[in-house]
């Protein structure tokens, strides 16, 4: 199943960052991988839950990992923070195996998994306290600090004092969120993070990733909604039924599907003919010419500035000039062969 | 960790609850006493027809009652709730990626629950002891071999024997913490822990089986009571202490080996 995969580096390479992996890295090029799993396979009795999957999330990338309900996403995120005991094969956050390196890894990682889960009966702020307060390394004395922090960083300041139970459904999405924020992170695990948020919420959730991203924290989303992820991903990784379908930068997996060139013009005729020097097959409507890239295995389009160069330096009037390329969920339903249904 | 997690069992409205029922019945045993005059002799629990001759037999009058049934489905509700309550809550997930540590968060949760025992009997002596003290005279301690011991030495005593009483509540809180490593469902875990724990009762009262009897977790739970003898019978008492005792290492082993390797899908 895992045929489509493509295994490209997704970034420059960092050879001088190389000698830090204590790993052979599985790709050529990338030296550090915040999370790294080889063959991990989890089997509930007879149903393959997560099938031989060996995910390479670049340190530093924003990975959107999609996949439609039912795909093994969660299961996934349970098997890289210890969760659950792979049956097969292993992972490793942050250069380190899971689950042997928990109390030295997971202090560094945040985590959203399946929804939010906290005490119905304690406030937003003494459930932090409670999560903060569990782990290997309690630093009592700034925990008011950061509480108050992540608080505010997820907009519940108001409503911090407030008991769990009294939260509306994004409320709680927003403390788990906090919970999350805690600490500085260097990986954040956001499984489904605008479950129950508002569109205002979505919007926030964004900006709070981009500014994750942009502090150089890793962040791996997972999410069964292509828009959210399209916007905020340099990655992504595809789940189906239980197997990785492909992984690789938003622009290696876009390789290979076709483009489409739409030019709005006063001459029709000449834009035509500039665009089939340069390797398109235009056709036009009224007003408009529509020149597709060619067949996928020849996605041999030119550069837009270099096209709109063309068309100008041959004396079309050029209106308006958009280059086309199919959305996340086209190449997906493509890539599949299916809807983005439950999948059994 | 231990602090959070005594804070948030004691501050939870549920423990809080339990706590106040279980004081209720001291106070309601030494007013009952009081209105009627006192048992006609010989009948009721133990210790029952001293409490109006002096007002300390309230607190041995109410942990011999409280001890049979109450105080263990009390502790009970709190062994079983402690896994599988945040198992179903799923704050279980949340606490392992932290990472709390499994074997960590159950060494936490057994104190946590050890802790109960000892508050949930605390809360009986001291009812009965403020009860019986408010509505009964204070006398030199009648011992059970029929000498008198001075109030102070009879004091120290039952102060002991409560702490007996509290320790004989560990052997259910091992099970049930056992049996809460097993389930998501907490109110599954207490009816389990109480089931087994009905069952040994009706097991140590069948003549049958007395071969093991000896390790029947309640068999020396009335060794308490050696204490108030003008010699204070420790047989019994060690061997209570002992049994209670293998039942932690035994239970607190099998619990550790469930959640050290469980797949928490919570």
């Amino acid at each position: 199943m895992s045929t489509g995969e493509i295994a490209a580096p997704p970034q420059a390479p960092r050879r001088d960052r190389a000698p830090l992996a204590h790993r052979a890295p599985a790709i050529a090029g990338v030296a550090r991988a915040a999370i790294r799993t080889e063959g991990l396979t989890k089997r509930f009795g007879s149903q393959l839950a997560v099938n031989d999957v060996s995910l390479e999330v670049p340190e530093g990338s924003v990975f959107g990992f999609l996949g439609p309900n039912g795909s093994g996403k969660t299961t996934t995120v349970r098997l890289l923070l210890g969760l659950l005991t792979p049956d097969a094969g292993h992972a490793e956050l942050l250069g380190r195996r899971m689950p042997e390196a928990s109390d030295e890894v997971l202090p560094s990682v945040g985590a959203l998994i399946d929804g939010p889960a906290c005490y119905p009966w304690l406030t937003g702020r003494q459930n932090l306290e409670r999560f903060d307060a569990f782990g290997p390394d309690p630093q009592r004395k700034d925990r008011a600090r950061r509480i108050d922090e992540a608080l505010a960083r997820v907009g519940l300041g108001n409503a911090a004092d407030k008991r769990f139970k009294a939260y509306s459904l994004g409320m709680r999405q927003r403390l788990g969120l906090a919970n999350a924020l805690l600490r500085p992170r260097r990986l954040l695990i956001l499984d489904e993070p605008t479950n129950g948020m508002d569109p205002q919420g979505t919007r926030e959730i964004r900006h709070l990733v981009r500014e994750l991203a942009a502090d150089g924290a890793t962040v791996f989303v997972s999410s069964h909604l292509l828009a959210e992820i399209e916007q905020l991903c340099t990655h992504v990784a595809v789940m189906s039924r239980g197997s990785l379908l492909a992984q690789g930068s938003i622009a290696e997996l876009q390789v290979g599907t076709e483009a489409v060139v739409r030019v709005e013009t006063t001459d029709v005729a000449l834009a035509c003919a500039v665009l089939s020097e340069a390797g398109l097959h235009p056709t036009a409507t009224g007003s408009a010419v529509t020149a597709a890239s060619g067949p996928a295995e020849a996605p041999s389009l030119p550069p837009a500035e270099e096209l709109v160069r063309r068309l100008v330096h041959a004396g079309v009037g050029v209106r308006r000039f958009v280059i086309e390329r199919p959305s996340l969920e086209e190449t997906f339903v493509a890539m599949t062969g299916e809807g983005f249904d439950v999948a059994q | 960790m231990l602090r959070n997690e005594l804070s948030t069992l004691f501050r939870r409205r549920r423990t809080q609850a339990m706590l106040a029922a279980l004081a209720v019945v001291p106070v309601l045993i030494s007013v009952v006493v009081r209105l009627s005059g006192g048992p006609s002799g010989g009948e009721g629990p133990r210790f029952l027809s001293q409490v109006t001759h002096n007002g300390v037999f309230a607190v041995l009058a109410g942990l011999t009652v409280m001890l049979p049934i109450f105080l263990p489905m009390a502790v009970t509700v709190v062994a079983g709730d402690a896994i599988a309550g945040e198992a179903g809550l799923g704050t279980l997930r949340y606490l392992l990626v932290r990472p709390a540590g499994r074997a960590r968060l159950l060494a936490c949760k057994t104190v946590a629950v050890m802790a109960f025992c000892l508050a949930a009997t605390a809360t009986v002596a001291v009812a009965g002891l403020l009860s019986g003290v408010a509505l009964f005279p204070l006398d030199r301690v009648t011992t059970l071999s029929g000498d008198t011991l001075p109030l102070s030495v009879g004091m120290v005593r039952i102060a002991i024997a409560a702490v007996l009483v509290a320790v004989s509540l560990l052997g259910v809180a091992a099970i049930g913490l056992f049996v809460s490593t097993m389930t998501d469902v907490p109110v599954g875990a207490m009816a389990a822990t109480l089931a087994l724990f009905i069952g040994v009762g009706v097991l140590n009262a069948l003549p049958q089986v007395d071969v093991i009897h000896p390790f029947l977790l309640t068999n020396y739970w009335t060794s308490y009571a050696d204490l108030l003898r003008t010699e204070v019978r420790w047989g019994g008492i060690v061997r209570n202490v002992g049994l209670q005792g293998l039942y932690l290492a035994v239970f607190g082993s099998a619990a550790w080996a469930r959640l050290t390797t469980k797949d928490v899908l919570c």
